[in-house]
């Protein structure tokens, strides 16, 4: 028994609705063993309706906030992965933290990569992590990022609709060789060579797809994600805090760097007149 | 934001769809690919709600597989149809509803090629042209004026290119690539991907 009679959990009030249990035969195999996760929910008649009253806008005294607003980056170049991030959360207009790990190290191989809610990535990427590690002991091989990120789709994609709040990519390196992928709540996957997420993520792109090119050497790379970053901590009111810089190679990810990006600033703005080489 | 374009001749059917994935004003990608192959003589092109698009296309891609598994003969496009509509409508009033459009083109041994048009709320209809997204506004005309049934692979790819361009003129949004299939009597086959530098190699 998974969970005990007491402990009302998510799923058993999902599946009490006879609607609900026609559309689990639909849900992709996966879910089957996924969607058991033992949830405590407020003992109400239903949890997702609950979170929506308390969520609205008529209560913003008593809303529960969530924390939002990040930039995270990854790209894909000859060298490999990097994944470059800011470390601020939000809940409102309150900086609640300029040191967040953003970063999520999910094995040796694996990164991902937190915006939108806190909570929500760092659960289901920690629960990621543990279906990878059982890949792992149940094929004696390591999982490959295409599907470590289609596990993730599918664990969020059967709670859509339900207010769930992730926007994360997974980056590593598999037998294909480097991989990265853009998952986010409403359950697109997407496989591609740069990505960049979150509230500053337009800034980013505007940095990172004028200077990207594939043959860039690995410090070039680690300092353009870096670079990337700065300037949407800079323009982005929700982002800030420091850089973090990690590079994904065959033998792993390797953690680069972590800079304030007020020393980020003061050292940028000497050469920002500078003409262009 | 997404535009699917299909055209139905008396010897095959013909398929586009656009390959950008956008979030909110985001391109995230300009070569995604929204068309699936059913079975032997049967694609479809898929838009709509992100998620809901790619879990719906694979579920009704690998059933038709099941069928023809566990049966030893494939769906006919008209069966393949009911089927997909059949999903489209049990899930329509429930709390998770596919909300997705889509054009399956098909050729039946009996019948020839088929092309049928569904929306989100698994409304169905065999049609000789049909067009889902914004780009249907520019390209049904041009169909309605130059479209013949018996048109050769060749000017039915020009139809094709006829629309996009049409779409890359006038359409505000960005939608540079489509990617293109065609149903026959061997099977699908992919054509030439549209592009702007295709289109602008003429």
């Amino acid at each position: 028994m998974l969970f005990s009679e007491k402990t009302r959990t998510l799923d058993s009030i999902l599946n009490a609705d006879p609607v609900d249990s026609l559309f689990s035969d639909l849900l992709p195999t996966a879910n089957n063993n996924l969607a058991r996760h033992n949830f405590e929910v407020a003992p109400v008649k239903e949890a997702t309706s609950f979170v929506k009253k308390w969520n609205n806008s008529c209560h913003e005294n008593l809303k529960i906030k969530f924390n939002h607003g990040t930039t995270t980056l990854g790209f894909i170049y000859q060298g490999g992965v990097i994944v470059a991030v800011d470390s601020r959360a939000t809940a409102g207009s309150y900086i609640a933290s300029q040191t967040v790990k953003k970063v999520i190290e999910i094995n040796p191989y694996l990164l991902g990569t937190m915006a939108g809610g806190a909570a929500d990535c760092s659960f289901w990427e920690r629960q990621l992590a543990l279906q990878c590690r059982l890949h792992e002991l149940r094929n004696k091989d390591r999982i490959s990022v295409a599907a470590a990120s289609k596990v993730l789709a599918n664990m969020v994609y059967s709670y859509k609709g339900m207010g769930l709040s992730m926007g994360t990519m997974l980056a590593g390196w598999d037998k294909r060789g480097p991989g990265l992928y853009y998952v986010d709540n409403d359950g697109t996957r997407l496989k591609g060579k740069l990505f960049s997420v979150g509230s500053g993520s337009t800034y980013a792109y505007g940095v990172l797809d004028a200077e990207y090119d594939n043959e860039l050497h690995d410090e070039a790379a680690r300092e353009l994600g870096r670079r990337a970053i700065y300037h949407a901590a800079h323009r982005d009111a929700m982002s800030g805090g420091f850089v973090s810089v990690y590079h994904v190679k065959e033998d792993g990810w390797e953690f680069v760097s972590r800079t304030d990006v007020a020393e980020l600033h003061s050292i940028y703005k000497t050469d920002q007149f500078l003409p262009v080489s | 934001m997404d535009c699917l374009i299909g055209i139905k001749f008396n010897d095959f059917a013909i398929v586009a769809a656009d390959m950008t994935n956008a979030h909110s004003i985001i391109v995230m990608k300009t070569d995604e690919n929204k068309l699936y192959k059913l079975s032997n003589k049967l694609a479809m092109a898929i838009s709509g709600e992100q998620g809901d698009t790619i879990q719906f296309a694979e579920y009704i891609a690998k059933n038709v597989q099941l069928y023809k598994m566990r049966n030893n003969y494939e769906l006919s496009p008209k069966e393949a149809s009911h089927f997909t509509r059949r999903i489209l409508a049990d899930n329509l009033r429930t709390r998770t509803p596919y909300h997705v459009n889509l054009l399956l083109a098909g050729y039946d041994n009996q019948d020839g090629p088929q092309l049928y048009y569904m929306d989100y709320l698994a409304s169905v209809a065999s049609v000789d042209y049909a067009a889902h997204g914004y780009g249907g506004y520019f390209s049904l005309s041009i169909m309605d004026r130059h479209y013949l049934p018996t048109m050769t692979r060749e000017q039915g790819y020009d139809l094709l290119k006829k629309c996009v361009k049409e779409v890359h003129k006038r359409l505000i949004v960005n939608l540079p690539n489509f990617k293109v299939q065609v149903v026959d009597k061997d099977g699908v086959h992919d054509m030439p991907t549209i592009t702007i530098d295709s289109l602008k190699n003429e």
